[in-house]
């Protein structure tokens, strides 16, 4: 997203310094001319999108105005969904819950992700290391879920065996619900730090030397460099990985649905699991298609502002 | 081309509107056309080669007739079956569960058999008392034919009871009041043993750090709690719901209920069974074969489990006695219903009828993993228990006492789960007092006004 834009933007400008010279027929048949050969190129993911992205969303927004249990046609209801779903204390603790996992997942793993980067970019450029680090996001986020669910487990997972052996008291990860969250928070912060490392590291690697080596000619020490020069220019990539995963996470699903299942009691029960019980557990799809469109406007809220509060398509290099 | 496709896509219309005008008021029926593949799906693992064999002998006995059977487990089995229903590509007959098929009539996706029933001359009085009965619907058609029957009993370690001196005729004559635990819950008591090897009811005794707990915890059981304490509930004179089947309200407002789910909460409380947040993830019967609980309740459907455990020696017993001097067990029984949109109804409708006939049955009962719903076949399947060395009595004395009673069978069964679940794992983990099981009890009834 804005590394397309740092790069679009320099010809748009040379392009409309040279536009006055010739005459706006000759362009506007240039692009028709190419609109055929485009139509051809964009087709298969035009076919994807229209398909699998915007039909299914239409119908979905379409369905959040209904009653529809699957079987019978869906029964226009107007607002009604949205407005059980303001009264419906689980909505509330379902957003709850997500945000608080969101703010653990992304903070942590933002952190952790920048500081390997860093130490990718200055310790080892070992394309074993950056192998290494992104073997957890390899693995299938159900195994991942599991294998942690059995480690964590509180009569007979590794885990507790070793806290015992230190001398700490059992804790039951999953079962406990001051646990329960921060627990599946760790699990994918584990298994996407290595990934997130390699992005960030991916930005590092397009700053210029010659800034650093200016910066070291006027004497800044490492801290200030990381601060004034490191953040701003990793601002953009560092910005398109906050969108993706912050996106991500607030959809967190399959960890919960391997695990907790939405309990202890309501204490996991995400925004994402709760829709899913709603038109597959409970057949009550209009509800869930509402609560989906809900989701669907928050996270392009947090997105825009995300854009516009750190200014993503912007690049301090110009 | 274009008018072949076209062509497709007018026979195709007319298939489907000629299908979904035959499904209608659809009955099954073994007349016409009983030939091609059938898919069945159950979901016990354990049954698989009893099943598999009678589909084996199904098919040489009706060659035209190929049935392939799939398991799923339990978690998935439900999900995977809903989806495939609404998808249109769902097994042909699946193995149905008491708490679900009511959802199945109210959305038309089973075909009530009666037809078949009386046209093929089945004997209802051949099952097990009630067990027929439980799949007529609510609106008075039959959706199935019992297959199995189970109740539940206490499962427990008797060299653990050897060496707290407890005998295993003491085990068969237990009882128990919502006010102090009875003898059962001394028991419990004296079979929790600490770190320190201190027992439950000794001086001195550290909740805190149980090394083996008395009572085994499977979860809280949410509304229905047939492993966990329906067996207690039963003997108090509370009842589910108004009626059954097909009550329209429920009683988890009744003080003999909360009564009851309170002494349950309490052997947490007094460190006899383990907390609730431990058991997410864990397996009752694992911990068990483990050696960190000395008794558990459970189904009959898991005794080759709990026999599989090496170096653990096995005892059964009956449930205890509670405060009318009678014991209970929830009676449970599973049956094949036929789903609605299936293309081979014939074929179909054949293969449930042998299902629930004894050339199957005493096949299953030969296998020796659960109680078939044919009186004579139960019979069978205890002398296949008895001759693997496990008597089976304590399952099948409640039948014979006549002690059982009936799962809940009502419409909503997944909007009460909803509920019920995070209701009841608030009250078992200490969140909640027994009392807020009113407020979920008028959650649940208001989805009966709607």
């Amino acid at each position: 997203m804005t590394t397309t834009s740092v790069g679009a933007r320099k010809p748009v400008r040379r392009g409309a310094g040279a536009l006055p010279s010739d005459g706006a027929p000759n362009r506007r048949r240039r692009q028709l001319g190419d609109l055929r050969v485009a139509l051809v190129f964009v087709a298969p993911a035009l076919v994807g999108f229209v398909l699998f992205y915007l039909v299914p969303t239409v119908r979905g927004v379409y369905l959040s105005f209904t009653d529809y249990d699957l079987f019978s046609n869906p029964v226009w209801v107007g607002l009604a969904n949205y407005i059980k779903i303001f009264q419906d204390k689980l909505f509330w603790n379902a957003m709850g819950v997500t945000t608080e996992y969101v703010l653990l997942n992304i903070g942590f793993q933002t952190v952790i992700a920048l500081g390997l980067a860093l130490l990718m970019y200055h310790v080892t450029r070992s394309t074993l290391v950056r192998g290494i680090l992104l073997m957890p996001y390899l693995v299938a986020n159900v195994v991942v879920a599991l294998l942690w669910f059995w480690m964590l487990d509180y009569q007979i997972g590794i885990v507790n065996e070793i806290l015992q052996w230190i001398g700490l008291p059992r804790v039951a990860f999953f079962g406990n619900d001051q646990w329960a969250i921060p627990t599946i928070a760790f699990v994918n912060v584990w298994r996407n730090m290595g990934y997130t490392a390699l992005l960030l590291f991916a930005g590092l690697q397009a700053i210029p030397k010659h800034v650093y080596e200016v910066a070291a000619l006027d004497g800044a020490n490492r801290w200030k460099t990381f601060w004034k020069i490191t953040i701003p220019l990793l601002r953009p990539v560092l910005l398109l990985v906050l969108v993706v995963t912050i996106t991500g996470s607030f959809q967190i699903f399959d960890t919960v649905a391997v695990t907790t299942k939405g309990g202890p009691v309501n204490a996991t029960r995400v925004i994402q699991y709760f829709i899913y019980q709603k038109a597959f557990s409970d057949q009550e799809f209009g509800y869930a298609s509402a609560l989906s469109v809900i989701l669907f406007i928050i996270l392009a809220i947090i997105a825009f502002l995300q854009m516009k509060i750190l200014r993503g398509n912007e690049n301090d290099l110009d | 081309m274009k008018k072949a496709l076209g062509a497709v896509a007018v026979a195709a219309a007319a298939a489907l509107a000629l299908s979904a005008c035959t499904s209608g008021s659809n009955q099954a029926s073994s007349k016409g056309d009983a030939s091609g593949t059938i898919n069945y799906w159950l979901w016990d693992a354990n049954q698989l080669p009893a099943y598999q064999q009678c589909a084996d002998d199904f098919h040489k006995a009706n060659p035209n007739i190929t049935v392939k059977v799939t398991q799923t487990g339990w978690n998935d089995y439900w999900g995977n079956l809903t989806n495939s229903l609404v998808a249109g590509n769902g097994p042909d007959v699946f193995t149905d569960h008491l708490s679900k098929f009511g959802d199945f009539v109210k959305n038309h996706e089973i075909l009530p058999i009666d037809d078949a029933v009386k046209t093929d001359n089945i004997d209802l009085n051949q099952y097990q008392p009630g067990l027929a009965d439980l799949w007529v619907g609510s609106d008075g058609k039959r959706y199935g034919l019992p297959k199995d029957w189970d109740t539940v009993a206490l499962f427990y370690n008797k060299d653990m009871l050897a060496k707290a001196g407890i005998s295993d005729s003491a085990m068969q004559s237990l009882n128990w009041n919502p006010q102090d635990g009875g003898s059962f819950e001394k028991v419990i008591a004296h079979l929790t043993v600490d770190k320190n090897g201190k027992r439950g009811d000794e001086p001195g005794f550290d909740k805190n750090n149980v090394a083996t707990y008395g009572f085994g915890l499977d979860g809280s059981g949410s509304g229905i709690g047939q492993t966990e304490w329906s067996f207690l509930t039963g003997t108090t004179g509370w009842n589910y719901t108004n009626k059954n089947p097909w009550g329209t309200q429920y009683n988890y407002n009744d003080p003999k209920f909360q009564q009851t789910i309170a002494w349950y909460k309490g052997l947490i409380d007094k460190g006899y069974m383990p907390k609730l947040e431990t058991t997410v993830g864990a397996s009752e019967p694992d911990d068990f074969g483990a050696g960190k609980s000395a008794i558990n309740v459970n189904g009959d459907w898991l005794l080759s489990q709990y026999k599989g455990y090496k170096g653990i020696n096995l005892g059964l017993a009956p449930t205890p006695t509670g405060p009318d001097g009678k014991r209970a067990s929830m009676f449970n029984g599973l049956a094949d219903s036929i789903n609605a949109a299936t293309k081979n109804p014939a074929a179909s409708t054949k293969w449930v009828e042998y299902l629930a006939s004894s050339a199957c049955q005493d096949v299953v009962a030969s296998h020796a993993v659960v109680f078939p719903a044919i009186k004579e076949a139960t019979d069978k399947a205890a002398a296949a228990f008895k001759a693997k060395g496990t008597d089976v009595t304590p399952f099948t004395q409640q039948v014979k006492d006549g002690t059982t009673f009936l799962m809940p069978i009502t419409n909503n069964a997944a909007k009460i789960n909803d509920i019920m679940q995070p209701a009841m794992d608030s009250v078992m983990s200490g969140k909640a007092p027994v009392s807020s099981l009113t407020d979920a009890n008028n959650q649940v009834n208001a989805l009966f006004q709607q």
